[in-house]
């Protein structure tokens, strides 16, 4: 019996990296250090400005992730979640002279606290009807921004004043005021989010989380209180969405309610399963397919309307052969073709 | 000890339970009956999955129809699924952890524990490491571990539904032999459900029938089963 027990014992206890670990670990370590030092040389503005995007709905498309892949519960509200972000850290960026990084937590706090209220009364439902709920969500912030607007330096509760002739753009962090750096502030803080994320997904919340999504009598029977686990991945969604829209605040500069149309949720989710919720690679992927594949697009003069069929195709392809998303798929499908290829050809 | 007095559960008009009354002393008991008698509803009922529309349910001296669902798991309350529901994509280590998480045992008393349990089932013996991952392990196996996330730790009753059910004959022996350890490894009172007679025979000491919700007989096993309400009920004329 000893003997068994000793075998046994690596489980949860520190081990030494493994050498696929460490080669992991190294490729990110490289990839990240091209991203963040050489990409911005390298982009023109045009495409520095894309990847800026590519970064804040990165995060917008984990925090999808996490609901949608770790837990099971469909959110169609994320650009709405996105939106009430962005609103807060406008508003707190026109009224205080606080630094950008605490601007950024409190719009995350505060849209977590939204979420969270949002939450409470979802969490009773599952499926379709949390989709659905979630999606009127977006319907009613668009017509509430529509009507509220977003904050363009003015004073009050909106702080909006539309007989602004000049108005002030949001304002960015000291340190990354142009437009290259901007982009490396923004990737730094969705590293940070991908990390809050990761920290979650290894500890007690993931496990909870995987087990809520297989088998919820499962959940329960192993003392996992669910309804607080999923309103603890509600409320990290919705924090992580939060801290996106500040991002994207300072990205843009001017924000308008037509950016936010509630329909943009339906395409997030569609990209967020292209990708593959099941791996964080897969939000850096689906934010390459929302944002990049049209700037892309629109460069080379073609429309990017036509991406709302290859998302709709996508999804299609996703559903029934690749539910881990192209994440998985494609270096499978790589490694299928190098093998067919190295297959020695038959001489007769 | 389980105390169970006129408990009655109605799904719309269809009574699942009606009136039963029974107690569950110590050991490993049996709970038989045919198909939609209301063996897995009373357990439902003991989860916290079902609130009936009557009766009490005194477990140890708790009421445990007070108690939130996910406080009876904590607290002792452990069972295994008709339909295994071992978590595919975690280790066996971690869905074995994730019952004994919320005990107030330190982190080295809790992985002896997890390690324990696997090694109670017999599970540490057959792979290689319990870091496997559960979605890799033959039917039989992803049953051990719905037992070990059941007896891990210090549970108090184990519940167990239909555990053998589907496994070849050679898998269900292993299994009655740790279903018979449960008592002295655990001291937990275990309740088996299961339609396969020898296992049930070999495993409980007492044994309780239902048919159409109601308790029909009870008492040592050998002589429940020669009961001719339960046969004419349950097992029938060979």
């Amino acid at each position: 019996m000893r003997d068994t027990i000793t075998r046994a014992a690596p489980s949860r206890v520190r081990q030494k990296p493994s050498r696929p670990q460490l080669t992991r670990a190294a490729i990110i370590t490289v990839l990240l250090l091209f991203t963040l030092f050489a990409l911005p040389q390298i982009l023109s503005l045009y495409y520095v400005d894309t990847m800026t995007q590519v970064a804040v709905y990165s995060m917008v498309t984990l925090a999808l992730g996490v609901l949608v892949g770790r837990v099971g519960l469909v959110s169609l509200g994320q650009v709405a979640v996105l939106a009430i972000g962005a609103w807060v850290a406008a508003r707190l960026l026109f009224a205080t002279t606080q630094p950008y990084p605490l601007i950024l937590l409190e719009a995350g706090l505060i849209t977590m606290a939204a979420g969270v209220l949002i939450g409470l009364p979802a969490l009773r439902l599952r499926g379709l009807y949390l989709a659905l709920i979630t999606l009127m969500f977006a319907g009613a912030i668009t017509v509430v921004l529509a009507t509220v607007n977003f904050p363009n330096g003015g004073h009050g509760f909106t702080g909006y004043n539309g007989s602004l002739v000049h108005i002030p753009p949001i304002r960015r962090p000291a340190a990354a005021g142009t437009d290259p750096a901007y982009f490396r502030y923004s990737v730094i803080v969705a590293i940070l989010m991908f990390l809050l994320v990761f920290a979650h997904i290894k500890t007690r919340p993931g496990r909870a989380w995987a087990a809520i999504r297989q088998s919820e009598p499962a959940a329960l029977a192993a003392g996992i209180n669910t309804w607080f686990y999923k309103l603890w991945a509600f409320a990290l969604a919705s924090f992580i969405t939060g801290v996106a829209g500040g991002v994207l605040a300072g990205a843009v500069h001017y924000l308008y309610s037509i950016d936010f149309p509630t329909q943009d949720s339906i395409t997030l989710l569609a990209v967020t399963l292209m990708g593959g919720v099941y791996s964080m690679w897969g939000a850096v992927v689906a934010a390459f397919l929302y944002q990049f594949l049209p700037a892309l697009l629109n460069n080379w003069g073609v429309s990017a309307d036509w991406l709302i069929i290859l998302f709709g195709l996508g999804v299609l392809q996703v559903l029934t052969t690749a539910p881990a998303g192209l994440v998985d798929q494609v270096p499978k499908d790589l490694a299928r073709l190098g093998r067919l290829l190295r297959r020695p050809r038959k001489t007769k | 000890m389980i105390d169970v007095q006129g408990l009655t559960v109605r799904y719309g008009g269809v009574t699942s339970l009606d009136d039963m009354s029974l107690t569950f002393q110590e050991g490993t008991c049996g709970l038989i009956g045919p198909n939609g008698a209301g063996k897995t509803t009373f357990f439902n009922v003991l989860s916290g999955f079902v609130r009936p529309v009557a009766g009490t349910v005194s477990a140890f001296g708790v009421d445990l129809l007070s108690m939130a669902h996910f406080r009876r798991a904590r607290w002792g309350v452990r069972r295994t699924f008709q339909t295994e529901q071992a978590i595919e994509e975690l280790s066996v280590f971690d869905n074995v952890a994730m019952v004994h998480e919320h005990s107030k045992l330190g982190a080295a008393t809790r992985r002896r524990d997890v390690l324990a349990a696997i090694e109670f089932t017999g599970l540490a013996a057959q792979l290689e490491t319990p870091d496997a991952r559960v979605g890799t392990l033959t039917a039989g196996q992803r049953r051990l571990v719905e037992v070990a996330r059941a007896v891990v730790g210090k549970p108090r009753l184990v519940l167990l539904d239909e555990p053998a059910a589907g496994l070849p004959d050679e898998e269900t022996s292993h299994l009655a032999d740790v279903i018979r350890g449960i008592p002295e490894h655990t001291g937990a009172l275990t309740i088996l459900v299961d339609h396969d007679m020898s296992l049930v025979s070999a495993c409980c000491a007492t044994t309780a029938v239902l048919d159409f919700g109601k308790l029909i007989a009870s008492g040592p096993t050998a002589a429940v089963l020669r009961n001719d309400d339960v046969i004419r009920a349950y097992l029938g004329v060979a």
